[in-house]
């Protein structure tokens, strides 16, 4: 039996949304202190739709597949919608994850609602 | 396929295996039984201890057979520690970097009373013998620091070990697990007290290893039972296995000058490749390692993601990786020669085969280079080195 999911293996093998938004309307990054992945999100917002969205991952097969899998999975959505982005669906929508993998879908759902305070943020300040 | 993890486990020898089908086949009695069949396998067992102990300049009657390192690793810690208290001595001296097999086994003892210090293991991998001497007391018990490093294939330096313990009347261990069939040990030599050795790191079978106990050294049982191995080690011994092993040991031991020439060539070639690509480092000492073994650090990327991706290119290699380890945490090895946290993540162990070519290893270059370039390409930690947000160690 292989480690990962064969969807597991093809997001990570080829993940979708990969690079950097220069001009994101919002970024968040953030790590999990004890293993050491990173994982950076960038969003372009129009009229509270997210219109693109790009990442960045430091990390292992499970962390680099639930990015692209999270990208995937609110591209297009309305910012409330994405907001409600749980790593269980991330986990689910990949097959399921090891258990002691999930902490890296975790990470997904956090640079993604990390990424949309920014957004929030920003908009007050504007 | 490149298989290069060979630190992990080997193939098993093509005679190795003959020696085990036949012996299953046509020598399947019980040792202990004293009919024909029985006591022909005591014979294949005998000849095998005389194998094994011939192996590493030892007496046939100071080997007993294990069921590997672990079990061996364990044997000889518990049995130096209850000699110890026997004398009330209960303080332990061994490295920071050994393999769980000892430290968990210290552990054990550490909750029951006994104090371990663990040496600091240096940038180079290596202990220094003189700090070694310092920590010793007048109630350290037992010194156990391991032959070959799994991980970093440091050799330590052993032969002064030894000396230093034989002159202070120490009992001295060594796991020799990853050494054993790849370097030469004598443990007569070595001044070594006791040593654990497993079969499956020199192409022989999984689940059968050795542990050398220097005649008048009363071991203590882990397993109570019959009177099987001097009535130190209970069970039905694995007869194939261990015969299997003796076959095994014999041809990696007859074979390492003739190996080592061939892999020191490889592992060099190798390292040279490896060191092209920007900010990486090779983890221990560039000529005091294992003759197979190649480990870097690549700043910027993760080491699980960097073996899966190597996995498709047909190579089979190890981390130390945070995410490989189920645990959370990198390599504890990498964290004591001193390599932070985001640095031992990105960590790749390639642990060479004897039959390694020279086209091979230029294709695990290549392969190595492209990977670690690619995962560079989206990595946010890399992202910041390069603008000069974060600093460079390597
Ligand atoms: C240095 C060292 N010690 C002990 C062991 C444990 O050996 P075994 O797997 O035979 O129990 C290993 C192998 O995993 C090892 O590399
Ligand atoms: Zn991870």
């Amino acid at each position: 039996m292989a480690l990962y999911s064969e969807k597991v293996m093809d997001h990570f093998r080829n993940p979708r949304n990969v690079g950097v938004i220069e001009d994101a309307d919002g970024v968040g990054e953030v790590g999990n202190a004890k293993c050491g992945d990173i994982m950076k999100m960038y969003l372009k917002i129009e009229d509270e739709v997210i219109k693109d969205v790009k990442f960045e991952t430091f990390g292992c097969g499970s962390a680099i597949a639930s990015s692209s899998m999270a990208t995937e999975m609110i591209k297009g959505q309305p910012v409330s919608e994405a907001m409600k982005l749980t790593n269980k669906a991330v986990a689910e929508a990949l097959d399921g994850l090891p258990d002691y993998k999930m902490h890296c879908s975790v990470l997904a759902e956090e640079a993604i609602k990390s990424a949309l305070e920014d957004y929030e943020k920003r908009k007050q300040q504007n | 396929m490149i298989y290069a993890d060979n630190a992990a486990t080997t193939k098993m020898s093509k005679d190795a295996i003959e020696t085990m089908v036949s012996v299953m086949n046509e020598t399947f009695g019980n040792p202990s039984s004293l009919y024909e069949v029985g006591q022909r396998a005591k014979e294949v067992l005998e000849q095998a201890r005389k194998d094994v102990a011939e192996a590493i300049g030892a007496q046939p009657q100071e080997i007993i057979f294990t069921s590997g390192g672990s079990e061996a690793d364990n044997q000889a810690i518990i049995t130096g520690a209850r000699l110890g208290a026997l004398k009330g001595k209960k303080h332990i001296i061994s490295s920071a970097f050994e393999h769980h097999a000892v430290l968990h086994t210290l552990k054990k003892l550490e909750k029951e009373g006994y104090e371990v210090t663990l040496l600091p293991v240096h940038e180079d991998g290596l202990i220094r013998p003189e700090e070694l001497e310092a920590a010793i007391r007048e109630d350290t018990c037992l010194v156990t620091i391991m032959y070959a490093n799994n991980e970093i294939g440091t050799i330590q330096p052993i032969r002064e070990i030894g000396e230093i313990c034989r002159k202070h009347q120490v009992l001295f261990h060594t796991d020799a697990v990853q050494a054993i069939g790849h370097i030469p040990v004598n443990v007569v030599a070595d001044q070594i007290d006791m040593l654990s050795s497993s079969a499956h790191k020199y192409h022989g079978p999984k689940g059968v290893g050795f542990l050398y106990a220097k005649k008048g050294i009363r071991l203590t049982n882990l397993i109570e039972g019959g009177a099987q191995e001097r009535g130190k080690r209970a069970g039905t011994e694995n007869v194939p296995g261990i015969a299997a092993m003796a076959t095994a040991v014999k041809e990696a031991v007859a074979s390492i000058d003739k190996n080592a020439k061939n892999l020191i060539q490889k592992r060099d070639r190798l390292i040279a490749g490896l060191k092209e690509i920007p900010h990486s480092a090779l983890n221990g000492d560039a000529s005091k390692r294992l003759p197979s073994n190649v480990n870097f650090c690549f700043e910027g990327i993760e080491g699980e993601s960097l073996l899966l991706l190597l996995d498709d290119k047909g190579i089979c290699a190890s981390s130390g990786s945070a995410c490989t380890s189920g645990s959370l945490d990198p390599s504890h090895v990498l964290l004591a020669i001193g390599r932070v946290h985001d640095v031992a993540h990105g960590s790749l162990r390639l642990s060479l085969g004897e039959d390694v070519t020279d086209e091979e290893v230029d294709y695990m270059i290549k392969s190595v280079k492209e990977v670690v370039e690619y995962l560079r390409s989206f990595s946010p930690i890399w992202r910041d080195l390069v603008a000069g947000k974060k600093q460079f160690i390597l």
